[in-house]
């Protein structure tokens, strides 16, 4: 039912409806508002048989999941930016012990310096940990996702990790459809483990495995995330079937048909992104824009959908400090041997906001030449603030010996 | 008439034939669980698979097998599960190093979900895996009340990564990282921590400890924590041939001599409180303790360091004291 | 601040409005100035990027018209409706366009709840200046987030808002026809 409603409170009511045994939760802003509604939804009998720990930190968050899972109940946690980073460890064990469990990212910014607001540091810097990591660009999209996670991970053993811009969407308040208990029910049967611990039927589960059999383990581990991108889109459309909503999927495109300039980002952006290419078509440009709903594992098909384009204007939130951007070098990898012109731009980082006038300032320079294409822009930097402290730097240099 | 006390020495026969059948131990029993059976990769003489044993083999009793285990990295997952084969036979998870506290309060949790929590949950983890790098979900499962009885594999070191100080290890002992070297004699005096008496302060509903020296009450503290609910805590003291220095034929002797020198106090309590210790019978000094073990030879020989051993014997002095340990004394 | 948009937004979605209302973030503190912002429209709401050129700005305490920058990006006529006892031309604001409307609404929130809590006044005070919202849909948002005699405080505290609002305008019309 279509209700007015915070971003973070509906989230937690759907994740209540999937039914989960164990959640195990430590604040961590911007994510604060989903556990405390959970905490209140699980007092108020309203998610069923679900256990809520209040566990001493994120690692500890993170492993309670592990061991709820491996005991064959469903598992669910949320956190954000240094959270993610203090359960950093605990990630790949949860993947490469096969259990599903789902997590919501509330994407913050990683410090030093210590910053409470939107960027995509914090999931970028986990994207190796086996994890099938799915962004929302809406609140409603992050809602569904969440079911859709559970139904992914359960029917591949992998768990998953659901982005959804911290305050941006977290903390907004406005029209959303929470899919209602048949409707999840419909999408979610009960939870079959791989492996459970179980009296009835003794195994061992995390064994230590040697050079012999290490590799071996890992490509299926690859595999089975090349499956995911089969598997993510199968749900996408049940889902559809279901509710009669269309979200998640592996990418979202919007009027990329004869687009010229195509812009390709993550998460909430996308929604500005839409209105500004609305605003340049009726100005005559052709541009159309790429959203990625499902980032690990990476859309390579997205290669035949962007090589009909003449150039790429990649939108990151995160920067691969040293190396360029992730998002950025995913698409360039994905277009080489082709002659788009792919801009790797970087804005948006520790809660300054993507705006309309940065979107169509990027769009327009990009087709008419304007915008750099073979290093990394960074398009809303306060160039003199940044120059100042460039000089400041350089004047106080020791310079020796 | 003179109340005739019978005690064991010499060899510990685990039949225990003068007593009766209802009071021997659940090793001497043929139907035991063997939770830990053998093919595994153990030194010999190895104090914890000794231990990992009898506390598993006595709960599997107690819970009648409706029992799973968690267990953190250490020696003991090591040396039990090289892929392809495995050495439990009870259902066993085996996470990370830090998290075995977390991960159990997870599984606890999950049963209690799905009605399934008539199956217990027992957690085990080395010193290292309690102490140091544990003792942050170890607290927070503790404070939480949650429904996991904890086992500590003492062998006072980072032994499977060979044989490093942790905040287990007894002072003056030697180890790859406190050698005897320049002017240190060991690890240093007034570091390190007892985790029983932290388990204490967070007022469980049992907390005990106990050493693979005597079987008995070894499986009776087991099967006492494993009637009862809530966050519970064993220390158990397993020497270790390779890191200790001693002899792997005298794992079980050791394990008596530090209790019997008042170094290792051993205790149950409640709710934060000691309601009853293992008595000392005849104190032994700390230095027929020590000699037996390779990690405190410096201490010995020509100079050697008899003010340190003097220092250590006031420490187990202090300890039978406060706790109360040689028999006739009140507790 | 953060209730006020949120009721708004909550309204507006009553009345079949697309709303969305988003307060601006930081650590938790009270006392310290905080700003929130809510879009109406009649079509879905994709963008969740920071507003910048509002139509309406509603200041609840009038020291922060001291702040710099605060009334940037108000478009032009747009209103400016300030919590405050004082006449517009009192507040000391020049070379502003904007449409200045005050409403005591600390005092007649004080009057009812005992407790200067201008929000409800000044919600309802908008939508009497706007028409952004009814005051019915506004005082059936006020019910369902605050329960029993605050809830009825609140909703009588919007119609106050409203009535002062209209009073304003009507005011405006005398002067604009006699002057």
């Amino acid at each position: 039912m279509l209700r007015q409603v915070e971003g973070s409170r509906a989230v937690a009511e759907t994740v209540a409806r999937c039914r989960p045994d164990v959640v195990a939760a430590y604040p961590i802003s911007p994510q604060t508002h989903i556990v405390e509604a959970l905490s209140d939804l699980v007092a108020e009998g309203r998610a069923g048989r679900c256990r809520f720990l209040m566990v001493e930190s994120e690692f500890g968050a993170m492993s309670a999941c592990i061991g709820a899972s491996a005991a064959g109940g469903r598992a669910y946690t949320a956190t954000a930016s240094q959270g993610l980073l203090f359960m950093a460890e605990a990630l790949p064990n949860a993947s490469g012990l096969r259990l599903p469990i789902v997590m919501t990212v509330a994407n913050r910014a990683l410090g030093a310096p210590i910053n409470i607001w939107n960027d995509h540091s914090d999931a970028m810097s986990q994207r190796d940990a086996g994890w099938i990591q799915l962004f929302a660009a809406s609140n409603q999209e992050a809602v569904d996702l969440h079911v859709q996670a559970f139904a992914v991970a359960e029917s591949l053993h992998v768990p998953v990790m659901v982005n959804m811009d911290g305050f941006v969407l977290t903390h907004a308040v406005e029209a959303i459809d929470v899919p209602d208990q048949e409707q999840v029910d419909a999408l979610l049967p009960p939870f079959r483990p791989l492996h459970v611990l179980d009296p009835e039927h003794p195994v061992t589960i995390g064994a230590m495995v040697g050079p012999e059999a290490f590799t071996e383990v890992k490509y299926l581990e690859a595999r089975r995330q090349l499956r995911a991108l089969d598997v993510v889109g199968e749900v996408a459309e049940r889902f559809h079937d279901v509710t009669g909503r269309r979200s998640g999927g592996l990418t979202s495109s919007y009027r990329l048909e004869d687009a010229d300039v195509v812009l390709v980002g993550l998460g909430s952006l996308l929604g500005t992104a839409a209105d500004v290419v609305d605003e340049l078509r009726d100005q005559g440009m052709a541009v159309g824009l790429l959203g990625v709903s499902c980032f690990r594992p990476w859309p390579f098909e997205v290669r035949d959908t962007l090589a009909r384009a003449s150039r790429v204007v990649v939108l990151n939130r995160a920067v691969s400090v040293g190396a360029g951007t992730v998002l950025g070098g995913d698409v360039r990898l994905t277009l080489a041997g082709t002659p788009v012109v792919v801009h790797d731009v970087v804005s948006g980082l520790g809660g300054r906001p993507v705006t309309r006038d940065l979107l169509r300032r990027l769009l327009t320079d990009a087709a008419e030449g304007r915008l750099s294409d073979h290093e990394l822009v960074f398009a809303d930097l306060d160039e003199s603030l940044a120059a100042r402290a460039l000089e400041s730097e350089l004047d106080h240099e020791e310079v020796g010996p | 008439m003179t109340e005739l006390k019978l005690y064991q020495v010499g060899t510990f026969a685990a039949g225990n034939r003068l007593l009766d059948p209802s009071q021997r131990t659940e090793q001497s029993h043929a139907g035991r669980a063997n939770s830990i059976t053998s093919g595994h990769r153990a030194c010999r003489g190895c104090g914890e698979a000794l231990g990992a044993r009898v506390v598993l083999d006595a709960a599997m009793r107690a819970s009648a097998g409706r029992m799973v285990t968690v267990n953190a990295t250490g020696c003991l997952e090591v040396f039990s599960t090289p892929y392809p084969e495995s050495a439990w036979r009870v259902p066993w998870l085996h996470s990370l190093f830090g998290n075995a506290a977390a991960v159990a309060s997870g599984v606890a949790a999950s049963l209690q979900a799905q009605g399934r929590d008539d199956i217990r949950v027992v957690a085990q983890a080395g010193d290292g895996g309690t102490v140091d790098i544990g003792i942050g979900c170890l607290s927070g499962m503790f404070e939480r009340n949650d429904d996991v009885l904890f086992v500590c594999y003492d062998n006072q070191g980072y032994m499977n990564t060979g044989v490093q100080r942790s905040g287990a290890t007894p002072a003056a002992a030697s180890t790859a990282t406190t050698r005897p070297v320049g002017s240190r004699v060991g690890n240093a005096f007034g570091t390190g921590k007892s985790l029983p008496v932290i388990a204490m302060a967070h007022e469980l509903p049992f907390v005990a400890t106990a050493t693979v020296a005597d079987l008995h009450d070894l499986e009776r503290k087991v099967v006492t924590a494993m009637g009862m609910h809530g966050a519970r805590y064993l220390h158990v003291l397993v020497p270790c041939p390779l890191g200790w220095g001693t002899s792997s034929a005298d794992t079980v002797r050791v394990a008596r001599l530090a209790v019997e020198s008042g170094f290792f106090p051993v205790f149950e309590a409640h709710d934060g409180e000691v309601t009853d210790v293992g008595r000392i019978r005849r104190q032994v000094p700390v230095a027929d303790y020590l000699r037996l073990q390779a990690r405190f030879a410096h201490l010995f020989g020509e100079p050697g360091h008899p003010d340190v051993v003097a220092r250590l014997q006031r420490q187990a002095d202090r300890s039978i004291a406060h706790f109360g340990l040689l028999e006739g004394e009140p507790s | 601040m953060v209730t006020a948009a949120e009721l708004l937004s909550v309204a507006a979605f009553a009345q079949g409005l697309a709303a969305q209302a988003i307060p601006s973030f930081g650590s938790e503190r009270t006392g310290a100035p905080v700003v929130a912002f809510c879009r109406v429209a009649h079509r879905p709401i994709r963008s969740h990027d920071p507003i910048t050129t509002p139509d309406a700005v509603i200041v609840q305490d009038p020291t922060m018209l001291q702040i710099p920058g605060i009334l940037d990006g108000l478009r032009p006529g747009g209103l400016l409706l300030v919590n405050s006892a004082r006449r517009p031309e009192d507040l000391g604001l020049t070379g502003t366009s904007a449409r200045l409307v005050t409403v005591p609404a600390s005092e007649l929130s004080r009057s009812r709840l005992g407790r200067p809590v201008p929000n409800t006044v000044l919600l309802g005070a908008l939508a009497g200046l706007t028409g952004i919202v009814s005051l019915s849909a506004l005082q059936e948002a006020i019910r369902s987030r605050f329960s029993g005699d605050a809830g009825e405080h609140n909703a009588a505290l919007a119609a106050d808002g409203h009535r002062v609002a209209h009073e304003t305008l009507a005011e405006g019309d005398s002067r604009a026809q006699a002057g």
